[in-house]
């Protein structure tokens, strides 16, 4: 499309356009290599550090895209702009989140920690090659990398009974979902003749074969949708989030969905943003179903794991409020909702991978009494990262909810975002009753399992994600702006509004 | 005569036609082997011993059930095989457009170098499967 | 004179139809994982068709790209697989079901 035509611009430019994704993999692959040469019982945690460096590497390489003029690399595939440098920044502060929170995880058990390492940075390096792809093949490659990542990682605690359910029933229905994805990119294909999305959005708006295109644009929305979760497709979340280890569940619940929402607005507003009827109804009808299967879903749970992976459907339910709102203000609002719902489910998701370690000691809800006064610290973190995920004041939780029911009562749809508001009280019954177990139940007597001590690293991304949920909830000024510069280069295919925007950001 | 009545048939609109052929080869195909399964089963003498009823299996003595578990290096070895034979399917619609790609991408060596970065990480996972101790079958270092 | 168009996709959406209802439908992973090659081999299928249909390569390119990661899906479902069986002794879904509500 906006390939540069100077020849000193095709000798240097198509690399520097997936620089992240080029760091991540070569720290992936050199993470792999070394643990394939370490004997096997000497620690892997220089590995961990040296995958914290990589992530770092690629977060600022990622800031480094916003000086670059947004277009297009490598034929057309894939596109750096404001909007992609968003969804990069949101997954590399996970990884590197996850990746603090995994490095004292895994004490007294150095076998395959080195693949967790690399597998975390690869599968990373997919969700952020999905953020920026702007042909459905790359869409289509990178959401394997990272999802097949994903599967592995889910299994990995592989002598206990139920991480390898857990990775079975999300592999299997990862699949599942993948051919249907792949239906709809074939059928895109037949409708359009391209893959690209610029073609296809030519393609819509010269009106070719609706009913090919709206069965297309409905597999694609199904196989996305079983990736972030979205009911009907979410019967495997609860399984999967209970079996997986912690720090993988924060990861995996939040990085591969804010990629696939990524893909999902690139292909919703970018390729069909012409043909909006088409998919209006069905976000309607998926949003208002998985807010409230999410949250009805959470009442009935007993299981800490289960409770949140019920809440993360509700949560992508809430998002996709956002997308049924006009173009650019619902772009920023998925957008932000995206990082400020990261934040605070990384968060939740490390306090329990710190308070029940690996042999997941506390999972049931009363396993978390009293906990206030044994780990006044962690129960403190855990309070915030609730009261966020509620949507009170002041947190990030709050102005991402408040931002997406704006945009989508200024579209005309104020009957979604009452539902929302309804949902969120709804929800704020069993966020609180985990609340009150911490804080309101005696302890009990100490038990064996309970041997948690908060190392560094821990603490720096508990820390971490404090701020930013304080920060996204009191402050959320310049990541609105980087998402609102990253939904205004939807508006054209030129991009020429968004070569200036994101520079003068940073000055500012 | 029946050639003819093909070629004829094959000239009509109807485009199934053009499967004529086909089915009557395989008419023949499963006319003639059946015919000869049937006529060596009418014609030869039936003397069933209990050599002639046991499973061949290459000369062997057979032994155990064909369903029993087998060590699941097999396993290993057969999707490591299947992926590094996979990988291999790139370099094929490569080779032949080797000499255009200069052309289409722009630069002289940009399709060389990629296929090297390409090769490297094949090679890259050969070096961990070889480090891990997967390719060495008798040695029970690798942790399955 | 060749077959139509519409011929090639209307196997293809029947191969996928029969590998989503063997994908419900079966009760052995294996099955189920077989039922995922028969979509994605549906689908490979949809992509010839249109590839020869616009006189695109592009199409085909897909199909490698498809045949390469189902590939990949193999052998990491397979390895999930074994190490479920080796767990659990059965690859029954409905006897894998330690986390149900």
């Amino acid at each position: 499309m906006n390939e540069p035509m100077t020849p000193s611009m095709i000798a240097f430019s198509p690399a520097l356009r997936i620089l992240p994704e080029i760091l991540m993999t070569l720290t992936g692959v050199l993470v792999m290599l070394v643990e394939a040469v370490l004997k096997p019982r000497t620690s892997r945690k220089p590995l961990g550090i040296v995958a914290i460096l990589g992530t770092l590497a690629a977060i600022a390489a990622s800031v480094y895209q916003l000086f670059l003029p947004a277009g297009t690399a490598f034929f057309g595939t894939v596109q750096s702009d404001a909007f992609s440098v968003f969804f990069h920044l949101v997954i590399g502060c996970i990884v590197l989140v996850t990746l603090l929170i995994s490095l004292d995880y895994f004490e007294g058990h150095t076998s395959f920690v080195g693949e967790y390492y690399a597998l975390i940075l690869f599968g990373a390096t997919g969700m952020m090659l999905m953020t920026c792809s702007v042909e459905l093949l790359m869409v289509f490659i990178s959401l394997e990398i990272s999802s097949i990542s994903t599967y592995i990682l889910a299994g990995y605690r592989k002598r206990s009974a139920t991480s390898p359910e857990a990775s079975i029933k999300y592999f299997l229905l990862g699949s599942f979902a993948t051919a249907f994805f792949l239906y709809g990119i074939a059928l895109c294909f037949g409708a359009t003749g391209s893959t690209n999305l610029y073609e296809i959005a030519k393609g819509v708006a010269d009106g070719a074969s609706p009913l090919l295109l709206t069965v297309a644009f409905g597999m694609m929305l199904i196989g996305l949708g079983f990736k972030v979760s979205l009911a009907p497709f979410h019967v495997w979340t609860p399984d999967v989030y209970e079996g997986a280890p912690a720090p993988v569940v924060g990861l995996m619940s939040t990085a591969p969905k804010a990629a696939a929402f990524a893909v999902l607005l690139r292909i919703a507003y970018g390729a069909f943003g012409t043909a909006i009827h088409i998919w209006m109804p069905l976000v309607w009808i998926m949003a208002v179903l998985s807010m409230t299967i999410g949250n009805l879903g959470a009442l009935t749970q007993r299981n800490v794991k289960r409770m949140l992976a019920y809440s993360s459907i509700a949560h992508a339910g809430y998002l996709l409020v956002a997308f049924t709102a006009l173009a650019p203000m619902g772009i920023a609002a998925a957008s932000f909702y995206t990082a400020a719902y990261a934040a605070m489910n990384v968060g939740a998701f490390g306090i329990i991978s710190y308070l029940s370690g690996y042999n997941e000691a506390r999972t049931s809800l009363s396993d978390f009494a009293g906990i206030a006064r044994r780990h006044p610290v962690a129960a403190a973190a855990f309070a915030v990262f609730l009261i966020s995920l509620i949507g009170i004041p002041f947190t990030a939780g709050f102005f991402g909810k408040f931002y997406v029911f704006t945009a989508a009562i200024n579209s005309g749809n104020a009957w979604l975002a009452v539902l929302g508001l309804l949902n969120s009280g709804v929800a704020a019954f069993y966020y609180l009753r985990l609340l009150a177990q911490m804080y309101m139940v005696p302890v009990e007597p100490p038990r064996e399992a309970d041997t948690a001590h908060a190392r560094p690293a821990f603490i720096l991304a508990m820390a971490i994600l404090v701020l930013a949920v304080f920060a996204l909830g009191i402050f959320p000024g310049r990541i609105l702006d980087l998402a609102r510069a990253g939904a205004a280069t939807f508006s054209g295919p030129a991009n020429a509004a968004s070569q200036t925007v994101p520079v003068a950001l940073l000055r500012r | 005569m029946l050639c003819a009545w093909t070629v004829s048939l094959m000239q009509t609109p109807n485009y199934f036609w053009n499967y004529v052929p086909l089915l009557l080869q395989i008419l023949a195909a499963v006319g003639l082997s059946s015919f000869i399964v049937l006529a060596s089963w009418l014609i030869g003498r039936h003397r069933p011993g209990k050599v002639k009823l046991s499973t061949y299996e290459c000369g062997m003595v057979p032994q155990g059930d064909a369903r029993g578990r087998f060590s699941v290096r097999f396993y290993m070895v057969a999707m490591l095989f299947i992926l590094f034979d996979v990988e291999a399917v790139f370099m094929f619609p490569w080779a032949v457009i080797y000499r255009k790609l200069p052309g289409i991408t722009g630069s002289r060596f940009f399709g060389f170098w990629e296929m090297l970065v390409y090769i490297g990480f094949v090679l890259v996972g050969y070096f961990y499967i070889w480090k891990k101790g997967i390719l060495e079958w008798s040695k029970d270092q690798a942790d399955l | 004179m060749t077959v139509p168009i519409v011929w090639y996709l209307v196997l293809s959406a029947a191969l996928f139809s029969i590998g989503v209802c063997g994908f419900l439908i079966k009760r052995n992973i294996i099955t189920i994982f077989m039922s995922i090659e028969l979509m994605l081999n549906a689908v490979n299928l949809a992509f010839v068709t249109f590839a020869n249909h616009w006189h695109q390569v592009s199409g085909q390119i897909f199909v490698f790209f498809v045949m390469v990661v189902a590939a990949a899906e193999a052998a990491v479902g397979l390895a999930i697989i074994i190490s479920l069986f080796r767990s659990r002794n059965t690859l029954n879904v409905d006897q894998i079901d330690l986390m149900k509500l």
